[in-house]
């Protein structure tokens, strides 16, 4: 079990929420290269690490936000950060 | 070639057969059964290098050595062989794929698996029982035709059947209308079945070791060296591999080969490439053995869970991956709660059974459920990754393809559409309707 401590609704488990996935900048559609567009899609980081992700509290408050979570330990750290549903900065 | 292998100028004997007749003498002596593989010095360098010691890079080093004559190789874990995905899975084994690329692929391994036991010479327990894939809606019947009639296209036993056949395949599954998901029909595919996943392993690498190539456990990569790349220190698009940074030194190597499943992204950026993967845990669990009753491999794409009965009477369980992305193996509460529910649904009489184990596995996800294989820009470093859940059936033609690419410098015609420049064409190879929960 992962408890994620949601900005709104305080620590819920993993299961009440959607796992959006790794932050990732979303380009401007309309200025982006198909090679830019499709590294957006698709490439992922994926460290054994911290990293920034994106969460959607689904049977909670249905706000998206970000966090830091270590994915090695699946500990989290720092206060949630504004997220949207694209996953890219707020 | 009959004398197989010469170790530090010394020819070695060609090793004993397991056989009937040995294993009735050895249990009437007693005494202890030989080494496996060898246990040899850690080179300085190699002609090929080959990351991760599960099925993949095992079955890799055996193809080399035995189609291509290339036995100059060294297959190197950071732990012990089979410790990743392949010694974790739960061993079904099919081809009623989606699309007709995975298909044809998978076909071919079945094909190997079908030979392996004398092949290897060990007894890897193939058990060709039939596969269910049960639909509970009209869209999930749809899609079960769908992949029918790709299947039947290139000659795959695999047809869709009413709930009355499905009750006849397997009697204890509840086919009734109460039940909250109603049985709509099945995909039935007779050819798949169940393996020991272990023998497997341990004959690949037994049988590569026979000619020559070194396995070398404990050993873990620190870094993928390489020369002449974009990127810093020589890597990326335009470099080349020179050898890897182990914890017991530096080794040389004109190619390197990424087999580490769960791990894969991080070894990639070693090298300075970036894959579309990312590593999800996917956990399974075993009961107590009862007496022999479940006759197929059942799976339920809707209700995330897929049973089959061991030859020892385990019943072993499975579901979709973990919902976010890690590197822990702990299992979880929420997935025996659903898993203990949705077996229930099907088969109400298991109700008594208790579970024995729970444990997981990293796997290898991509936005297609296919695998990324081949060359990657950096020149002579290859990846066999993106296997996901359903990587172990795809050993043997993984393997066999893998030591091709290397041998020939190219790609082979059936992994040609699992190529990682496919992320940049946009020609995805879309398996999700197939491999998302039945692995
Ligand atoms: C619970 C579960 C059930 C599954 N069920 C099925 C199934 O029914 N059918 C099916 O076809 N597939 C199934 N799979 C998927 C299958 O197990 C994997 O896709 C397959 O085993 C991958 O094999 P591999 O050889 O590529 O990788 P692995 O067997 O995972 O081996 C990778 C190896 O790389 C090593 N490694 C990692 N990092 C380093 C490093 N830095 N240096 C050196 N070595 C390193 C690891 O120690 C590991 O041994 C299942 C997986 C799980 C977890
Ligand atoms: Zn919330």
């Amino acid at each position: 079990m992962l408890l994620v401590p949601c900005p709104n609704c305080g620590p819920r488990n993993a299961s009440d929420l959607r796992h959006v996935g790794e932050s990732v900048s979303r380009p401007d559609p309309n200025s982006a290269s198909p090679a830019q567009w499709r590294q957006y899609l698709y490439i992922r980081d994926n460290v054994a690490d911290w990293n920034t992700e994106t969460w959607y509290c689904v049977r909670g408050c249905r706000r998206f936000f970000k966090l830091e979570r270590n994915t090695a330990t699946n500990e989290f750290r720092n206060p949630p950060m504004p997220g949207n549903k694209l996953g890219g900065k707020a | 070639m009959s004398v197989v292998g010469s170790i530090a100028g010394k020819v070695r004997k060609k090793p004993p057969r397991y056989s009937a007749a040995g294993l009735l003498s050895k249990g009437l002596r007693g005494g202890e059964w030989p080494r496996v593989w060898r246990d040899v010095p850690l080179k300085k360098s190699y002609d090929v290098i080959i990351i991760g010691g599960g099925v993949h890079g095992l079955a890799t080093a055996y193809y080399l050595a035995t189609n291509h004559g290339i036995t100059n190789v060294a297959v190197i874990d950071k732990s012990y062989l089979g410790s990743g995905g392949s010694g974790r899975n739960t061993a079904i084994v099919r081809s009623n794929y989606l699309t007709p690329e995975g298909v044809a692929f998978y076909d071919r391994s079945l094909s190997l698996y079908n030979s392996m036991t004398s092949d290897l010479n060990i007894n890897v327990m193939f058990s060709e029982r039939g596969h269910l894939t049960l639909a509970h809606s009209d869209a999930a019947l749809r899609t079960m035709h769908w992949r029918a009639e790709v299947n039947k296209l290139q000659n795959i036993d695999s047809s869709v059947i009413t709930p009355e056949e499905v009750k006849k395949v397997v009697p204890s599954l509840n086919i009734s209308d109460d039940a909250h998901h109603p049985i709509a029909g099945a995909l039935f595919h007779p050819p798949g079945g169940i393996i020991r996943h272990d023998a497997v392993v341990w004959g690949y690498a037994r049988g590569a070791d026979h000619r020559g190539v070194e396995m070398h456990q404990k050993t873990e990569v620190l870094d993928v060296l390489c020369e002449g790349g974009e990127g810093p220190d020589g890597k990326g698009a335009g470099g080349r591999v020179t050898g890897v940074r182990t914890n017991r030194g530096d080794v040389s190597a004109p190619i390197v080969v990424n087999c580490t499943a769960g791990w894969a992204s991080l070894i990639s950026d070693m090298a300075g490439v970036r894959l579309p993967i990312t590593t999800q845990p996917l956990q399974a669990a075993v009961t107590e053995p009862v007496k022999v009753f479940l006759p197929a491999v059942v799976v339920s794409g809707s209700l995330h869970v897929y049973v089959s009965q061991t030859d020892r009477g385990e019943l072993v369980f499975g579901a979709a991956v973990d919902p976010f992305t890690n590197y822990n193996v702990r299992g979880s509460l929420d997935f025996t709660e659903g898993l203990a529910g949705h077996i229930l649904e099907l088969m109400p009489g298991v109700s008594k059974m208790r579970l024995l184990r729970q444990w997981a596995g990293l796997c290898d996800m991509t936005p297609d459920y296919s695998p990324v294989m081949g060359f990657t820009p950096v020149e002579g470093f290859l990846v066999d990754v993106g296997w996901g859940t359903y990587g172990f059936k795809a050993g043997p033609v993984s393997g066999e393809m893998m030591a091709e690419a290397i041998a020939t410098q190219r790609t082979p015609e059936l992994i040609d559409a699992f190529k990682l420049s496919r992320f940049e064409d946009g020609r995805l190879v879309g398996e999700k309707g197939a491999a998302a929960v039945g692995h």
